[in-house]
């Protein structure tokens, strides 16, 4: 006891459980309740998962807790107010860029610390950062052009 | 005067009460349809809108649940659109004529002088102040749709065609909405262990094992169906694993090896069935072609693994579930739990894509089982990435042998086609079966039945588009192999993908014989205009000219209208040919007569390319130590970003035509323009699908030897 482990999450602190070490995956949905963060495989295998970790893309299924300490995690939740839809979100809906649904989060957190670094990536750059994301219902085409359309409107902002 | 036929979601459920209610300024829409990923309901809700005339942001639609909405069977075989946005067009000019008849008593005017505008009535362009929410407990609705109100011409929609945004797609930007997302106070985890085959039965389970478990952690087993229930689910998920890695298995039927081998399913036991307008292959054509293709089995491979709640309160039990057909579930789990129908509830919520017949009807069991032995609480059941690769039910491995008799001029003069498959449908009550997988594993399981195949009048199984459209005299035989070594059901375009690839292969190669062009020999075969005008447009629109052979580089066009009665799509592929096959761009013109939703149905259409062209490439079921071993990603590889081509794609706007969905068109033709463009760039032709690097270089090396 008296161990203060601790991690950022969308900006806030929160405590490390002290008995207990679930993935990064289970404490963000089950434990903090951010449920946009989603399982798809817990083999690093789909990208379903993907949050950053200090800015960088990393499969959250299979990282140990202990291992995001004093770390700052962004999700989903945390890109902007829940009310207001950051570019990039917003590039998703305009483009209808998703049929289920089910592996954008992770794609967008990929694709906000693409452009993050790179913030006019050409369409080889962006292909090349979310090559280990999954998508069975094939949406790829509409999430590059998606992409690309929030690139540019970050660029005009 | 006899009303035009109703649809058969209007017979089914003919009062009005069942599709509409009128609150609080707002339109429910009630639907027994499903969201798997298709973006149905937002065009439901704009069939609606547009026969209420009512702003679309008025629609609330409530989408499968037992309690209350109607039953529509399956949402499946891309109907949604044919069948219930039928039955919702005439439910809603139904009840939009009965509002507008009170409207006119009640204003003492005639009917021609009331116009709607979003639900209000006017007379002589002034307002009333009534509308469909004052008049609401006027109007009866228990009656039954008559099919009789006038609907609107097509040439006054004003939402109808309209590329309105999903409905649905906001939410899933912003956290949870999924049914994996769902939290009930109480409610404990589950894992189920699996049988690695259907018999299976489990050893004594290892004591040292479970010994080890945390305190919050119950293993529940009824024969072979065991499960750990915890209320944290990194503790579920842990102890199943531990369950799994240490289970012994004996019994049952383990799967051979060899069934991945589509020689040796072309040995097993089949049904023989005749159908089609032809009649055996003359005995001294002029020229013959024969011709054995295949498709390997394919797993549905969804990126979210299934997943239910469900709650038994002593007296009622409550399910969440991803199901396809949750009348269907509720008659199969009242079966398999002995419990009366009319105390299940069953409430649709989304889940990741849907291709068909997954683990979803699976895990809805697995969860009712366990809370019927933990009264009381929510019980949510997840399964594993392995689980939904290689427990639920995969889609049928099909061969194909094409035969054809030419006469001296190259007309076609005799055509059989021969097809071995397995079922194309083992749903929760299909051939009278329960078909739950957890309920095959209890110590008392339902009696199992004998698939039989999907009824033509469903559109077939392993004859799906087995009868090509093309002018020709054809004999086609199905050899339908009821006891499979693995279970198999429905998957997108269930037999269309094996059929429509061998079909439209098979006409190339009569087309090289004949010293046709592709696309010039199709045209001559076609009559059905609207099948000439896709061919012809996706030709001109994909700059088709000469393909060389053999340059490494090639165009291929395919052709199908799906189930012989839905849309007519036509797909050109280009491809490049090196160690891989490289898929530069596919074009494609679909004609679905009146669109609802533009870009709804572009995005169904490249979604099924993409599927399709990663099943043409990588996608293949195997077997190893007698159960499926594809079961990680990386056993069971799907298209990926870098690999997706170019997509173009031409809507055929018909609006004289009736509405037909297009979940399910883009794949047969996708694959076989592949398998075309792959066939020219090589030179040589390779008749088994998937064309996978491995599949490729034998392939070459054994036209070397």
């Amino acid at each position: 006891m008296g161990d203060n482990r601790s991690l950022t999450v969308n900006g806030e602190t929160r405590a490390i459980p002290v008995d207990e070490e679930p993935s990064l995956l289970l404490f963000l949905r089950n434990e903090l309740g951010l449920r946009g963060t989603r399982f798809g495989c817990g083999l690093e295998q789909c990208g379903a998962c993907m949050v950053l970790v200090d800015g960088q893309p990393q499969f959250s299924c299979t990282m140990p807790l202990s291992q995001a300490e004093g770390k700052s995690i962004t999700t989903i939740e945390g890109l902007s107010p829940p009310d207001k839809l950051d570019p990039l979100r917003q590039a998703f809906l305009d483009e209808q860029a998703g049929q289920c649904g089910y592996c954008l989060s992770g794609i967008i957190m990929s694709a906000s610390a693409l452009l993050s670094r790179n913030p006019l990536p050409s369409r080889a750059e962006i292909v090349d950062a979310l090559d280990k994301h999954l998508c069975r219902c094939g949406s790829q085409p509409r999430i590059v052009r998606a992409i690309e359309r929030a690139a540019k409107a970050l660029q005009a902002q | 005067m006899i009303p035009n036929a109703l649809p058969k979601s209007l017979v089914d459920n003919p009062r009005l009460e069942q599709w509409l209610a009128f609150k609080d300024g707002k339109v429910r829409l009630y639907t027994g349809k499903v969201e798997l990923g298709q973006g149905v309901l937002t065009a439901l809700a704009q069939i609606a809108a547009e026969e209420l005339d009512v702003d679309f942001g008025r629609v609330e639609i409530v989408s499968g649940e037992t309690p209350i909405t109607p039953n529509e069977g399956f949402t499946a075989g891309s109907a949604s659109i044919e069948v219930s946005g039928s039955a919702i067009r005439l439910a809603s000019a139904e009840a939009r004529a009965l509002f507008t008849a009170r409207a006119a008593v009640d204003l003492n005017t005639e009917l021609r002088n009331i116009t709607v505008r979003d639900g209000q009535f006017f007379v002589g362009g002034s307002p009333t102040g009534l509308d469909y929410w004052s008049l609401a407990g006027t109007v009866d609705f228990k009656g039954a749709v008559t099919g009789t109100a006038p609907v609107k011409a097509r040439a006054d929609y004003a939402l109808v065609g309209k590329s309105i945004p999903r409905l649905d797609l906001r939410a899933k930007l912003v956290g949870g909405a999924f049914i994996h997302d769902i939290a009930i106070d109480g409610m404990l985890h589950a894992r189920v262990l699996r049988r690695p085959w259907t018999g299976a039965r489990c050893l004594d389970l290892p004591s040292s094992v479970i010994e080890r478990f945390p305190s919050d952690v119950e293993v529940i087993r009824d024969g072979d169906l065991i499960a750990v229930v915890s209320i944290s689910e990194a503790h579920a998920t842990a102890c199943m694993d531990a369950l799994s890695a240490n289970a012994r298995w004996e019994g049952g039927t383990s799967i051979p090896d060899r069934a991945d081998d589509v020689a040796w399913l072309r040995s097993l036991a089949n049904v023989e069935r005749e159908t089609g307008n032809g009649r055996d292959i003359p005995q001294q054509p002029a020229n013959t072609l024969r011709a054995d293709y295949s498709r390997p089995y394919l797993a549905h491979a969804s990126i979210a693994p299934s997943c239910a709640i469900a709650r038994f309160d002593g007296d009622r039990l409550q399910v969440y579930t991803h199901s396809q057909g949750i009348s269907f579930l509720r008659a199969s789990l009242a079966k398999a739990l002995h419990l009366d129908t009319e105390r299940i509830d069953l409430f649709h919520r989304q889940s990741a894509g849907c291709y068909g017949h997954n683990g979803a009807d699976d895990v809805a069991f697995d969860a009712a089982w366990l809370a019927l032995k933990r009264q009381g609480a929510p019980i949510r059941v997840q399964w594993s990435r392995a689980d939904e690769l290689a427990s639920a039910p995969v889609s049928s491995a099909m061969g194909m042998t094409m035969e054809a008799s030419l006469d001296v001029n190259g007309k076609v003069t005799g055509w059989r086609m021969d097809v071995w498959s397995g079922p194309h449908g083992q749903r929760p009550g299909m051939s009278g079966g329960v078909n739950l997988l957890g309920a095959e594993a209890l110590k008392h399981p339902p009696p199992a039945v004998t698939p039989v195949d999907v009824p033509d009048e469903m559109g077939g199984g392993a004859l799906r588009n087995a009868i090509a459209l093309y002018d020709v005299p054809q004999k086609v035989i199905s050899h339908f192999i009821p006891q499979m070594p693995v279970r198999t059901s429905s998957f997108r375009g269930l037999g269309a993908l094996g059929n429509v690839f061998a079909i439209e292969s098979f006409i190339d190669e009569l087309a090289d014989a004949a010293g046709e062009d592709p696309v010039a020999y199709r045209l001559m075969l076609l009559r059905d205009e609207r099948a000439r005008r896709v061919v012809e447009l996706v030709a001109k629109f994909a700059g088709w000219g000469h393909q060389p052979q053999g340059s490494g580089r090639a165009k291929g066009v395919a052709f199908s209208r799906y189930k012989n009665h839905a849309a007519y799509l036509a797909a050109v592929a280009e491809v490049r040919v090196a160690e891989t096959v490289i898929l530069e761009k596919i074009w494609c013109t679909v004609d679905a007569g009146l669109v609802i939703n533009p870009d709804g149905l572009r995005n169904q259409i490249e979604g099924g390319i993409v599927q399709a062209a990663s099943w043409t490439l990588h996608e293949e079921v195997r077997f190893v130590d007698g159960r499926i071993s594809s079961d990680a990603w990386e056993q069971y590889p799907i298209l990926r970003f870098s690999e997706v081509p170019d997509i173009e794609i031409e809507l055929v706007e018909d609006a004289a035509n009736p509405a037909l969905g297009v979940g399910e068109v883009a794949l047969g033709p996708t694959a076989a323009a592949i398998g075309n463009a792959v066939a020219r760039a090589l030179g040589m032709r390779i008749r088994q699908l998937p064309f996978s690097r491995d599949r490729l270089m034998r392939s070459l090396l054994a036209t070397d030897q």
